[in-house]
Protein backbone atom coordinates (compact mmCIF):
# COMPACT_ATOMS: atom_id res chain seq x y z
CA UNK A 1 0.00 0.00 0.00
CA UNK A 2 1.40 3.51 -0.47
CA UNK A 3 2.05 5.59 2.59
CA UNK A 4 2.76 9.32 3.54
CA UNK A 5 6.65 9.00 4.52
CA UNK A 6 6.25 12.68 5.64
CA UNK A 7 5.75 16.26 4.99
CA UNK A 8 7.90 19.76 4.33
CA UNK A 9 7.23 23.46 4.27
CA UNK A 10 8.95 25.47 1.90
CA UNK A 11 8.37 29.43 0.53
CA UNK A 12 7.32 28.83 -3.17
CA UNK A 13 7.96 32.52 -4.53
CA UNK A 14 9.63 33.99 -7.74
CA UNK A 15 12.50 35.51 -5.95
CA UNK A 16 13.87 32.28 -4.84
CA UNK A 17 13.54 30.79 -8.32
CA UNK A 18 15.05 33.42 -9.55
CA UNK A 19 18.19 33.14 -7.29
CA UNK A 20 18.70 29.28 -7.92
CA UNK A 21 18.88 29.95 -11.80
CA UNK A 22 22.31 31.95 -10.84
CA UNK A 23 24.59 29.79 -9.20
CA UNK A 24 26.54 32.99 -7.46
CA UNK A 25 23.49 33.89 -4.93
CA UNK A 26 24.12 30.00 -3.61
CA UNK A 27 26.26 31.79 -1.37
CA UNK A 28 25.72 35.55 -1.95
CA UNK A 29 25.34 36.86 1.57
CA UNK A 30 21.64 37.50 1.33
CA UNK A 31 20.67 34.42 0.46
CA UNK A 32 23.56 32.00 1.81
CA UNK A 33 21.70 31.38 5.10
CA UNK A 34 18.58 30.84 3.73
CA UNK A 35 19.95 27.75 1.23
CA UNK A 36 22.06 26.48 4.12
CA UNK A 37 18.78 25.39 5.87
CA UNK A 38 17.78 23.45 2.79
CA UNK A 39 20.79 20.93 2.87
CA UNK A 40 19.19 18.74 5.72
CA UNK A 41 16.33 19.03 3.26
CA UNK A 42 17.74 17.36 0.56
CA UNK A 43 19.95 14.78 2.50
CA UNK A 44 16.31 13.92 4.10
CA UNK A 45 14.98 13.41 0.63
CA UNK A 46 17.70 11.78 -0.90
CA UNK A 47 17.59 9.00 2.45
CA UNK A 48 14.05 8.34 1.71
CA UNK A 49 13.46 8.40 -1.68
CA UNK A 50 9.83 9.39 -1.64
CA UNK A 51 8.01 7.94 -5.07
CA UNK A 52 5.93 10.91 -5.70
CA UNK A 53 5.11 14.25 -4.28
CA UNK A 54 2.22 15.95 -3.77
CA UNK A 55 2.82 19.34 -4.00
CA UNK A 56 0.03 21.87 -2.28
CA UNK A 57 0.13 25.64 -3.90
CA UNK A 58 -1.72 27.98 -5.19
CA UNK A 59 -1.56 29.10 -8.78
CA UNK A 60 -1.12 33.30 -9.23
CA UNK A 61 -3.26 33.30 -12.79
CA UNK A 62 -1.10 30.98 -14.89
CA UNK A 63 -3.73 27.94 -15.55
CA UNK A 64 -6.87 29.98 -13.66
CA UNK A 65 -7.99 33.18 -14.57
CA UNK A 66 -10.59 34.89 -12.67
CA UNK A 67 -13.52 33.62 -14.94
CA UNK A 68 -13.28 30.37 -13.05
CA UNK A 69 -11.55 29.93 -9.67
CA UNK A 70 -11.96 26.71 -8.07
CA UNK A 71 -11.45 26.35 -4.68
CA UNK A 72 -9.37 23.12 -4.90
CA UNK A 73 -8.16 21.84 -7.90
CA UNK A 74 -5.76 18.55 -8.55
CA UNK A 75 -3.81 17.49 -11.84
CA UNK A 76 -4.61 13.88 -13.17
CA UNK A 77 -2.24 14.23 -15.74
CA UNK A 78 1.03 12.31 -16.39
CA UNK A 79 3.11 15.27 -17.00
CA UNK A 80 2.86 19.27 -16.56
CA UNK A 81 4.35 21.82 -18.26
CA UNK A 82 4.92 25.05 -16.75
CA UNK A 83 4.98 28.83 -19.07
CA UNK A 84 5.67 32.41 -19.25
CA UNK A 85 4.07 33.52 -16.08
CA UNK A 86 4.32 36.90 -17.77
CA UNK A 87 7.52 37.95 -17.41
CA UNK A 88 9.21 35.38 -19.50
CA UNK A 89 10.39 32.23 -17.47
CA UNK A 90 11.65 29.52 -19.60
CA UNK A 91 10.19 27.02 -20.50
CA UNK A 92 11.25 23.90 -18.34
CA UNK A 93 11.92 20.13 -18.57
CA UNK A 94 8.48 18.50 -17.95
CA UNK A 95 7.14 17.63 -14.20
CA UNK A 96 6.48 13.35 -14.58
CA UNK A 97 3.11 13.23 -12.82
CA UNK A 98 1.29 9.81 -11.64
CA UNK A 99 -2.05 9.90 -13.32
CA UNK A 100 -3.22 6.79 -11.97
CA UNK A 101 -2.61 8.05 -8.25
CA UNK A 102 -4.57 11.20 -9.20
CA UNK A 103 -7.48 9.52 -10.14
CA UNK A 104 -7.74 7.78 -6.88
CA UNK A 105 -7.20 10.27 -4.33
CA UNK A 106 -9.93 12.13 -6.49
CA UNK A 107 -12.13 9.61 -6.21
CA UNK A 108 -11.70 8.75 -2.75
CA UNK A 109 -11.52 12.57 -1.87
CA UNK A 110 -15.08 13.22 -3.64
CA UNK A 111 -16.26 9.96 -1.55
CA UNK A 112 -15.21 12.00 1.65
CA UNK A 113 -16.96 14.61 1.00
CA UNK A 114 -14.20 16.99 -0.93
CA UNK A 115 -15.07 18.37 -4.35
CA UNK A 116 -11.26 18.87 -6.14
CA UNK A 117 -11.77 20.16 -9.86
CA UNK A 118 -9.73 17.55 -12.40
CA UNK A 119 -7.23 18.79 -14.40
CA UNK A 120 -6.47 16.51 -17.03
CA UNK A 121 -4.23 19.55 -18.82
CA UNK A 122 -2.78 22.02 -16.08
CA UNK A 123 0.18 24.53 -16.39
CA UNK A 124 2.08 24.63 -13.13
CA UNK A 125 3.43 27.96 -12.03
CA UNK A 126 6.37 29.30 -9.95
CA UNK A 127 4.07 27.88 -6.67
CA UNK A 128 4.77 24.81 -7.86
CA UNK A 129 8.14 25.09 -9.75
CA UNK A 130 9.91 26.85 -7.01
CA UNK A 131 9.11 24.36 -4.44
CA UNK A 132 10.62 21.02 -6.99
CA UNK A 133 13.43 23.04 -7.78
CA UNK A 134 14.70 23.55 -4.12
CA UNK A 135 13.94 20.35 -3.31
CA UNK A 136 15.42 18.49 -6.47
CA UNK A 137 16.44 20.93 -8.67
CA UNK A 138 20.02 19.94 -8.13
CA UNK A 139 19.97 16.76 -9.82
CA UNK A 140 19.85 15.63 -13.17
CA UNK A 141 15.80 15.14 -14.02
CA UNK A 142 13.49 15.05 -11.61
CA UNK A 143 13.15 11.24 -9.21
CA UNK A 144 9.51 11.78 -7.55
CA UNK A 145 6.23 11.98 -9.85
CA UNK A 146 4.89 15.36 -8.67
CA UNK A 147 0.97 15.56 -8.10
CA UNK A 148 -0.46 19.67 -8.42
CA UNK A 149 -2.97 20.24 -5.72
CA UNK A 150 -4.12 23.98 -6.44
CA UNK A 151 -5.38 25.79 -3.29
CA UNK A 152 -7.26 28.70 -3.96
CA UNK A 153 -5.68 31.88 -2.19
CA UNK A 154 -6.50 34.45 -4.68
CA UNK A 155 -9.58 35.33 -5.05
CA UNK A 156 -11.27 35.41 -1.87
CA UNK A 157 -13.56 34.07 -0.21
CA UNK A 158 -10.40 31.34 0.59
CA UNK A 159 -11.14 28.00 2.27
CA UNK A 160 -10.36 27.69 5.71
CA UNK A 161 -7.51 26.59 7.39
CA UNK A 162 -9.72 24.13 9.12
CA UNK A 163 -11.18 22.87 5.80
CA UNK A 164 -7.64 22.57 4.57
CA UNK A 165 -6.33 20.71 7.53
CA UNK A 166 -9.19 18.13 7.33
CA UNK A 167 -8.21 17.96 3.51
CA UNK A 168 -5.16 16.37 4.41
CA UNK A 169 -6.44 13.96 6.63
CA UNK A 170 -8.84 12.92 3.65
CA UNK A 171 -5.66 12.79 1.68
CA UNK A 172 -3.78 10.44 3.90
CA UNK A 173 -6.85 8.56 4.11
CA UNK A 174 -6.79 8.48 0.21
CA UNK A 175 -3.14 7.84 0.11
CA UNK A 176 -3.14 4.44 2.55
CA UNK A 177 -5.86 3.24 0.39
CA UNK A 178 -3.70 2.87 -2.75
CA UNK A 179 -2.48 -0.48 -3.58
CA UNK A 180 0.40 0.58 -4.91
CA UNK A 181 3.37 0.36 -2.64
CA UNK A 182 4.66 4.04 -2.85
CA UNK A 183 6.31 6.13 -0.80
CA UNK A 184 4.63 9.74 -0.83
CA UNK A 185 5.98 13.30 0.90
CA UNK A 186 3.37 16.29 0.78
CA UNK A 187 4.85 19.91 0.23
CA UNK A 188 2.69 22.44 1.97
CA UNK A 189 4.03 25.64 0.06
CA UNK A 190 3.61 29.20 0.14
CA UNK A 191 3.96 32.12 3.15
CA UNK A 192 5.12 32.72 5.60
CA UNK A 193 4.46 37.00 6.75
CA UNK A 194 4.20 38.56 3.72
CA UNK A 195 1.93 41.66 2.61
CA UNK A 196 3.01 42.55 -1.18
CA UNK A 197 0.40 45.46 -1.32
CA UNK A 198 -1.09 48.59 -0.20
CA UNK A 199 0.25 50.83 2.26
CA UNK A 200 0.92 48.17 4.89
CA UNK A 201 3.38 46.35 2.18
CA UNK A 202 6.70 44.99 3.57
CA UNK A 203 4.94 43.58 6.60
CA UNK A 204 6.97 40.74 8.78
CA UNK A 205 5.32 39.20 11.20
CA UNK A 206 8.65 36.94 13.18
CA UNK A 207 6.55 36.72 16.41
CA UNK A 208 3.58 34.94 14.49
CA UNK A 209 5.68 33.14 11.85
CA UNK A 210 7.47 31.62 14.82
CA UNK A 211 4.10 30.63 16.71
CA UNK A 212 3.11 29.25 13.48
CA UNK A 213 6.04 26.97 12.95
CA UNK A 214 5.27 25.60 16.56
CA UNK A 215 1.99 25.24 15.78
CA UNK A 216 2.25 23.18 12.70
CA UNK A 217 4.80 20.93 14.66
CA UNK A 218 2.84 20.31 17.74
CA UNK A 219 -0.69 22.01 18.13
CA UNK A 220 -2.18 22.09 14.27
CA UNK A 221 -5.46 23.05 15.87
CA UNK A 222 -4.30 26.47 17.03
CA UNK A 223 -3.56 27.31 13.28
CA UNK A 224 -6.68 25.34 12.40
CA UNK A 225 -9.18 27.62 14.18
CA UNK A 226 -7.46 31.02 13.36
CA UNK A 227 -10.17 32.64 10.35
CA UNK A 228 -8.52 34.21 7.28
CA UNK A 229 -9.35 37.68 8.53
CA UNK A 230 -7.10 36.92 11.63
CA UNK A 231 -4.25 35.88 9.43
CA UNK A 232 -4.78 38.44 6.76
CA UNK A 233 -4.03 40.86 10.01
CA UNK A 234 -0.79 38.72 11.58
CA UNK A 235 0.48 37.50 8.35
CA UNK A 236 -0.32 39.64 5.83
CA UNK A 237 -2.68 39.28 2.64
CA UNK A 238 -0.40 37.05 1.03
CA UNK A 239 0.89 35.30 4.43
CA UNK A 240 -2.59 33.75 4.52
CA UNK A 241 -1.02 31.25 1.98
CA UNK A 242 0.11 29.61 5.27
CA UNK A 243 -3.07 27.37 5.29
CA UNK A 244 -1.97 25.27 2.56
CA UNK A 245 0.94 24.02 5.54
CA UNK A 246 -2.09 22.69 7.35
CA UNK A 247 -2.64 20.28 4.03
CA UNK A 248 0.42 18.69 4.23
CA UNK A 249 0.01 18.50 8.20
CA UNK A 250 -3.43 16.97 8.13
CA UNK A 251 -1.72 14.12 5.99
CA UNK A 252 0.62 12.83 8.86
CA UNK A 253 -0.48 11.69 11.69
CA UNK A 254 -1.00 13.78 15.15
CA UNK A 255 2.61 13.14 16.59
CA UNK A 256 5.70 13.91 14.69
CA UNK A 257 8.98 14.40 14.78
CA UNK A 258 11.26 16.79 13.71
CA UNK A 259 13.87 16.48 11.17
CA UNK A 260 14.54 20.05 10.11
CA UNK A 261 13.38 23.56 11.39
CA UNK A 262 14.88 26.40 9.65
CA UNK A 263 13.70 30.12 9.45
CA UNK A 264 15.11 33.05 7.72
CA UNK A 265 13.73 36.37 7.01
CA UNK A 266 13.62 38.86 5.13
CA UNK A 267 13.98 36.65 1.96
CA UNK A 268 12.05 39.30 -0.52
CA UNK A 269 9.36 40.63 0.91
CA UNK A 270 8.65 37.72 3.29
CA UNK A 271 9.57 35.26 5.83
CA UNK A 272 10.86 32.23 4.92
CA UNK A 273 9.73 28.70 7.03
CA UNK A 274 11.23 25.59 6.51
CA UNK A 275 10.00 22.06 8.27
CA UNK A 276 10.46 18.40 7.81
CA UNK A 277 8.55 16.39 9.85
CA UNK A 278 7.56 12.55 9.42
CA UNK A 279 5.07 10.64 11.43
CA UNK A 280 6.62 9.65 15.31
CA UNK A 281 7.15 6.19 15.62
CA UNK B 1 -28.50 44.77 -4.29
CA UNK B 2 -25.28 45.26 -1.85
CA UNK B 3 -22.38 43.69 -0.64
CA UNK B 4 -21.65 42.16 2.68
CA UNK B 5 -19.41 43.94 5.07
CA UNK B 6 -16.40 42.30 6.27
CA UNK B 7 -14.30 42.46 9.11
CA UNK B 8 -10.84 42.81 7.16
CA UNK B 9 -12.24 45.77 5.65
CA UNK B 10 -11.08 47.55 8.84
CA UNK B 11 -7.23 46.61 8.17
CA UNK B 12 -5.58 50.21 7.56
CA UNK B 13 -3.41 49.91 4.30
CA UNK B 14 -4.98 46.47 3.37
CA UNK B 15 -7.24 45.18 0.08
CA UNK B 16 -8.32 41.80 0.26
CA UNK B 17 -9.31 40.77 -3.33
CA UNK B 18 -13.05 39.89 -2.75
CA UNK B 19 -15.65 39.39 -4.96
CA UNK B 20 -16.56 43.00 -4.56
CA UNK B 21 -13.57 44.29 -5.47
CA UNK B 22 -13.34 41.16 -8.28
CA UNK B 23 -16.49 42.60 -10.01
CA UNK B 24 -15.38 46.07 -10.01
CA UNK B 25 -11.95 45.30 -12.32
CA UNK B 26 -12.86 41.84 -13.73
CA UNK B 27 -11.55 43.86 -17.03
CA UNK B 28 -8.34 45.59 -15.91
CA UNK B 29 -7.20 42.04 -14.48
CA UNK B 30 -8.30 40.38 -17.50
CA UNK B 31 -5.64 43.07 -18.89
CA UNK B 32 -3.11 42.18 -17.07
CA UNK B 33 -3.70 38.11 -17.21
CA UNK B 34 -3.05 38.58 -21.18
CA UNK B 35 0.40 39.61 -20.38
CA UNK B 36 1.07 35.71 -19.79
CA UNK B 37 1.71 35.49 -23.53
CA UNK B 38 4.60 37.66 -24.69
CA UNK B 39 3.19 39.09 -27.87
CA UNK B 40 0.11 40.68 -25.38
CA UNK B 41 3.11 42.63 -23.82
CA UNK B 42 4.81 43.86 -26.99
CA UNK B 43 1.83 45.00 -27.76
CA UNK B 44 1.07 46.69 -24.62
CA UNK B 45 4.66 48.94 -24.55
CA UNK B 46 4.01 49.48 -28.15
CA UNK B 47 0.36 51.41 -27.66
CA UNK B 48 -0.65 51.62 -24.21
CA UNK B 49 -3.51 53.67 -24.89
CA UNK B 50 -4.86 51.59 -27.40
CA UNK B 51 -4.39 47.92 -25.98
CA UNK B 52 -6.24 49.13 -22.90
CA UNK B 53 -8.94 50.23 -25.39
CA UNK B 54 -9.61 46.27 -26.20
CA UNK B 55 -10.05 45.56 -22.85
CA UNK B 56 -13.28 48.34 -22.23
CA UNK B 57 -11.69 49.84 -19.03
CA UNK B 58 -13.58 52.48 -17.24
CA UNK B 59 -12.30 55.93 -17.77
CA UNK B 60 -10.53 55.94 -14.21
CA UNK B 61 -8.70 52.66 -14.58
CA UNK B 62 -7.44 53.44 -17.86
CA UNK B 63 -5.94 56.35 -16.36
CA UNK B 64 -4.37 55.30 -13.40
CA UNK B 65 -3.00 52.50 -15.83
CA UNK B 66 -1.53 54.90 -18.24
CA UNK B 67 0.05 56.50 -15.37
CA UNK B 68 1.53 53.43 -13.91
CA UNK B 69 -0.06 54.44 -10.55
CA UNK B 70 -0.03 51.26 -8.66
CA UNK B 71 -1.55 52.34 -5.50
CA UNK B 72 -4.51 53.57 -7.72
CA UNK B 73 -5.00 50.71 -9.53
CA UNK B 74 -4.61 48.31 -6.58
CA UNK B 75 -7.39 50.50 -4.81
CA UNK B 76 -9.57 50.10 -7.84
CA UNK B 77 -9.13 46.67 -7.64
CA UNK B 78 -5.85 45.09 -9.49
CA UNK B 79 -4.55 41.56 -7.94
CA UNK B 80 -1.12 42.00 -6.55
CA UNK B 81 -0.81 38.91 -8.94
CA UNK B 82 -1.87 40.15 -12.09
CA UNK B 83 -0.26 43.52 -11.53
CA UNK B 84 2.52 41.52 -11.28
CA UNK B 85 2.12 40.78 -14.70
CA UNK B 86 2.20 44.36 -15.64
CA UNK B 87 5.13 45.27 -13.12
CA UNK B 88 7.51 42.90 -13.29
CA UNK B 89 8.40 42.97 -16.94
CA UNK B 90 8.72 46.60 -17.15
CA UNK B 91 11.86 46.20 -14.44
CA UNK B 92 9.80 46.79 -11.53
CA UNK B 93 10.40 44.56 -8.63
CA UNK B 94 8.20 43.62 -5.82
CA UNK B 95 10.21 45.89 -3.44
CA UNK B 96 9.47 48.44 -6.00
CA UNK B 97 6.05 47.84 -6.00
CA UNK B 98 6.41 47.75 -2.11
CA UNK B 99 7.91 50.97 -1.93
CA UNK B 100 5.59 52.73 -4.56
CA UNK B 101 2.68 51.93 -2.29
CA UNK B 102 4.31 53.91 0.88
CA UNK B 103 5.58 56.30 -1.49
CA UNK B 104 9.64 55.67 -0.10
CA UNK B 105 12.33 54.79 -2.16
CA UNK B 106 13.37 51.13 -2.88
CA UNK B 107 16.01 51.18 -0.47
CA UNK B 108 13.87 52.66 1.67
CA UNK B 109 11.55 49.91 1.34
CA UNK B 110 14.05 47.28 1.78
CA UNK B 111 15.70 49.08 5.16
CA UNK B 112 11.74 48.50 6.47
CA UNK B 113 11.83 44.83 5.54
CA UNK B 114 15.07 44.48 7.34
CA UNK B 115 14.08 46.40 10.40
CA UNK B 116 10.55 43.97 10.81
CA UNK B 117 12.85 40.89 11.05
CA UNK B 118 15.82 42.50 12.83
CA UNK B 119 16.44 40.13 15.98
CA UNK B 120 14.87 36.99 14.25
CA UNK B 121 17.87 34.62 15.14
CA UNK B 122 17.68 35.89 18.82
CA UNK B 123 14.02 34.81 18.94
CA UNK B 124 15.14 31.65 16.83
CA UNK B 125 17.72 30.77 19.84
CA UNK B 126 14.77 31.81 22.67
CA UNK B 127 12.46 29.34 20.50
CA UNK B 128 14.91 26.54 20.54
CA UNK B 129 14.89 23.43 17.99
CA UNK B 130 16.01 25.45 14.66
CA UNK B 131 18.39 24.77 12.57
CA UNK B 132 21.72 27.81 12.37
CA UNK B 133 24.22 27.51 9.82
Amino acid sequence: MAKVIGGITTSHIPAVGNALADPAKRNDPYWKRFFDGYDPVREWLSDVKPDVAIVVYNDHGLNFFLDTIPTLAIGCAHEYKNADEGWALPQLETFPGDAQLSWHIVESLIGQEFDPTMCQEMLVDHGFVVPMHLMWGHLAGWPVKAIPLAINTVQHPLPTGRRLFNLGKALRAAIESYPEDLKVVVLGTGGMSHQLQGERAGLINVDFDLACMDAVINDPEWLASKSNSELIEQAGTEGVEIIMWLTMRGALHANVNVVQKHYHAPISNTGAGVLVLENAT
Amino acid sequence: MSWKEHDYESIPGTYVFDGKTSHSSYALNKLFYSFNQEENRKAFADDPEAYAGKFGLPDDQKAALLAGDFLALLKMGANIYYLAKLAIPSGTSVQDAGAAFHGITTDEFKALLQGNAEGFEEKLDRAGGFWHG
